[in-house]
């Protein structure tokens, strides 16, 4: 495999990588939060606001014809980049919070009371409060696979809580504290052979590593836009046109309908059934776009160069006395989560935060994941394909010295 | 020395320092300075739930003064709570009501004590009002 290309060059594509913090050189090491945005990005929603701005779909003027071209098109980008069978799959929502809540919400209505959702230990918040509201509504069961010590799923215990009672296996392809990433197509196959749906919440890996939501046969993936080099509030699901069809309408209003009386209302098809309002056309343009700019770097590269940054970075960290890296499994993506002696994470992050180190600090929204692993919260570093072998050597320069003061 | 004074004298030996890892090793040390915490108080009535770090305050009415005691589990916190605890102690309910805070952000440390940190820091100081509103009360 050729070399990521010029990693130099994607830098300056990056207009806030070469900002000081406090007078020393950025190093961000918060990707798994938010990431960062090349000027490409950037360019588009100035010139979609400034060129480009009217009101999408059923609008008869030119500017509506563009923006609504531009919309759809965007739509079709995403598809492609996650190898989706059908353009239609692609539903826009606010991001991976509010997907999840679509589809906990509407397929609960095709739940019967003592019904069961099974998710992981490793879940984020975002795949565990919706599944929870929606089980509290309709007197649905949860059901949580464990991990073992390593961070890896117990799949023999996910197959051990399936039964004709299971409606939905609901995980997260890569954990956003462990680093870990799920064998999400034996995930999908196991389910299968019960007919059990299974959604995969994607925010941290489709930045990381190449999605293919036919290969891994997942009936709804779900991911972030600011999480892959795009702007907030725009984000993503996919689902099988099966399931769609399925499930009813989550809000009311706007381009969802097909047509409305006082006395009833139908409903538009796919996609449109589910983007009630006017949707963020300039958020999915610009996802389009940083889409796109990763695809020509390739996702494949951007995964092994992520991976050599990992595995550097954990053997560096692994020579620091006391060092404990939280979660190591055999496949990780480019997140490690750590502490160090007694130290408090949070001191961590405030010393780091003054030389210039951008970390996370705390339980990362996976508060039930923390407290299993007997702890308050950890110290997370988490990579992007813009950085370095360098920055990693800084960090560890800055984290010794803080380690230093702190004990 | 009044509260006033002693505020000014952390602020006088808060500008000698350069940069920020002397201003937090500083911190450091006064956290490893701060009276230990009597494990009595150590209760969940005396934590002050931060998202990240715990605070605990606890304090005490002798001859008309207060004397507080706090900890955290977080050092920096910690030196900050030193910071609090050693201007406040040793004086009336009345006197702490009068007093203001700001010498937290006079030393820079203002982002300790945002509201958005989720520390523990800033209900702190409001505890410890409320500590000098229902003595003053007594």
């Amino acid at each position: 495999m050729t070399p990521i290309v010029d990693i130099e060059k994607i830098r300056t594509d990056f207009p806030i990588l070469s900002d000081q913090i406090f007078g020393k050189p950025l190093i961000y090491f918060d990707n798994a939060a938010t990431t960062q945005k090349p000027r490409c990005v950037l360019d588009k929603m100035t010139e979609l606001y400034t060129t480009q701005n009217a009101n999408i779909h059923r609008g008869v003027h030119h500017l509506s014809q563009l923006a609504t071209a531009a919309h759809e098109s965007a739509r079709q980008t995403v598809a492609d980049f996650i190898h989706a069978n059908d353009a239609k799959e692609i539903i826009f929502t606010r991001g991976t919070t509010e997907s999840i809540n679509l589809v906990a919400s509407c397929f609960s209505e095709l739940c019967q009371a003592d019904d069961e959702i099974v998710i992981t230990q490793m879940e984020h918040h975002s795949n565990i409060v919706p599944w929870q509201m929606v089980a509290e509504r309709k007197g649905l069961k949860l059901r949580v696979v464990p991990i073992d010590k390593k961070g890896d799923l117990r799949l023999d215990e996910l197959e051990k809580l399936l039964n004709e009672r299971t409606k939905m296996i609901a995980v997260t392809h890569v954990s956003n504290v462990l680093g870990t990433v799920n064998p999400i197509k034996k995930i999908t196959a196991l389910a299968h052979t019960q007919n059990i749906p299974v959604l995969v919440d994607g925010a941290q890996s489709v930045a990381h590593l190449p999605v293919d939501v036919q290969d891994l046969d997942v009936d709804f993936y779900v991911f972030s836009g600011h999480k892959i080099y795009g702007p907030t509030g725009i984000g993503v699901l996919y689902g099988k046109t099966a399931w769609l069809d399925k499930l009813p309408p989550y809000q009311g209003g706007g381009e969802m309908i097909e047509n409305v009386t006082f006395e009833k209302t139908t409903f538009n098809k796919l996609p449109y059934k589910f983007e009630a309002g006017t949707p963020d056309f300039i958020g999915s343009v610009a996802l389009a776009t940083a889409l796109d700019y990763i695809s020509n770097i390739g996702l494949e590269q951007i995964a092994v160069y992520e991976n050599e940054l990992l595995a550097y970075a954990t053997e560096r960290m692994q020579a620091i006395p006391n060092m404990k890296i939280i979660g190591t499994a055999a496949t990780k993506s480019g997140i490690i989560s750590f502490q160090v002696g007694n130290i408090h994470h949070y001191d961590l992050g405030m010393f780091l935060d003054k030389t210039g180190v951008a970390i996370r600090t705390g339980h990362h929204c996976a508060q039930p994941l923390i407290e299993s692993l007997g702890m308050t919260g950890t110290a997370r570093i988490s990579f992007a394909l813009y950085n370095t072998k360098a920055e990693i050597d800084q960090f560890i320069e800055h984290l010794e010295h803080c380690i230093s003061i702190l004990n | 020395m009044t509260i006033e004074e002693k505020q000014q004298e952390i602020i006088d030996e808060f500008t000698i320092f350069e940069d920020w890892m002397d201003k937090y090793q500083y911190l450091v040390d006064l956290s490893k300075s701060l009276k230990p915490f009597p494990e009595e108080y150590r209760t969940d009535d005396n934590l002050i739930k931060g998202c990240q770090s715990r605070v605990w305050i606890f304090a005490v009415k002798k001859d008309g003064k207060i004397n507080f005691y706090g900890d955290s589990d977080a050092i920096i916190v910690k030196g900050i709570v030193s910071l609090l605890i050693n201007v406040f102690s040793g004086f009336t309910p009345e006197e702490i009501l009068k007093a203001d805070f700001n010498f937290i952000d006079e030393i820079g440390l203002k982002e300790h004590l945002s509201p958005t940190r989720s520390n523990g820091l800033l209900a702190m100081v409001k505890q410890m009002r409320l500590y000098a509103l229902a003595f003053s009360a007594h």
